[in-house]
């Protein structure tokens, strides 16, 4: 394709997705009103499951199908990152010498650290009570065992993070949400139907039927998820050294 | 004087922004980036929208700067070692 016919493409698509755009906008409700008849029809629901945190509700109990898939786009995007980033034939592995860690940047990661990891999973239980959840709190959770790496080295970061044993726990999660899905359809009426488990005592941990449970399984999965994909990008970037070039 | 704070905060998110793609160098960009998700996440706290903020702090500010900048540092280290060998 020329140069100008591929201006003349962009530029009618372009006024195209900018016509619809305008359009739609035009037809929104104005900014900061007060008349959400979306918004009250889920409050209301969620109030009568008795979940505190209603977009907890909403994310695991009203559409509880689409966050499946949400969490399978994450797995699968993990596994293809495992396999675009694994080791290959004429690559090696090298032994990263240790670098020396400035006292205070030691000093106020390993302070942090267990702050932070605490801070992750506290949002991923309170999900159902609490802004927040399990995809927040496992990224807080994943990302904060990696302050390891900051304030000591590599090898540190190794020993406490067996990444076979976080793949195995993305997988586990993941299966975990599917099969509380499946006991809603053998045990109530449908796939992920919130009708098994009592619903509890309102803004308490276990209240709000399986919201605590599909949330935990997210948790677990996400934060499986991101140790495992920055294990493989910081594989690649301390470990693994191409070989010279045959 | 919440729509003042609402304003603010949308040109904050706006000045970033255009900040993160006027940055060339893919280093600083990371960085940028991670300004921006701190901005991002203020503007969401504004508008009452704390989970979608949290999500942000974590996933913007934290997690895509440093997966960018391991990247960045990966093929910076590549390119060195090729030149070295010519």
């Amino acid at each position: 394709m020329s140069r100008r016919a591929r201006l003349w493409l962009v530029a009618v698509g372009g006024a195209g997705l900018a016509a619809l755009f305008v359009a739609a906008a035009l037809d929104l409700p104005a900014f900061g009103g007060d008349h959400h008849p979306y918004g009250d029809r889920a409050v209301h629901a969620a109030l009568t499951r008795r979940t505190a945190n209603v977009i907890a509700s909403v994310n695991f109990d009203q559409r509880a199908f689409d966050t499946l898939g949400e969490m399978t786009i994450l797995f699968a995007a993990v596994i293809g990152c495992v396999i675009l980033l694994r080791r290959t034939h004429d690559e090696h592995r090298g032994r990263p010498a240790p670098e020396k860690v400035a006292r205070p940047v030691r000093r106020y990661s390993l302070l942090v650290l267990p702050v932070a990891l605490l801070t992750g999973l506290y949002v991923i239980a309170h999900g159902q009570l609490s802004p927040g959840g399990g995809f927040q709190g496992g990224v807080v959770a994943a990302t904060s065992l990696h302050l390891l790496y900051l304030g000591a080295d590599y090898r540190a970061l190794e020993r406490v993070r067996p990444v076979a044993l976080y793949e195995t726990g993305d997988a586990i999660a993941t299966s975990a949400y599917v099969v509380t899905g499946l006991a809603g359809l053998i045990g109530g009426s449908a796939f992920l139907a919130n009708t098994v488990l009592p619903y509890g005592t309102f803004n308490t941990l276990s209240s709000g039927g399986t919201v605590p449970l599909l949330n935990a399984a997210v948790g677990m999965e996400v934060a499986c998820a991101v140790v495992v994909l920055l294990a493989r990008f910081l594989d690649q970037t301390v470990e693994i050294e191409e070989g010279n070039g045959k | 004087m919440a729509d003042a704070v609402i304003v603010v905060a949308l040109l904050l998110v706006a000045l970033s922004a255009t900040a993160a793609v006027a940055v060339r160098d893919p280093a600083r960009q990371a960085l940028v980036l991670s300004v921006l998700g701190l901005v991002l996440a203020v503007l969401f706290t504004v508008l009452q929208a704390p989970d979608v903020a949290l999500s942000q702090l974590a996933v913007g500010s934290a997690l895509t700067p440093l997966l960018l900048l391991l990247a960045v540092h990966k093929v910076r280290r590549r390119g060195k070692k090729e030149g070295h060998h010519r």
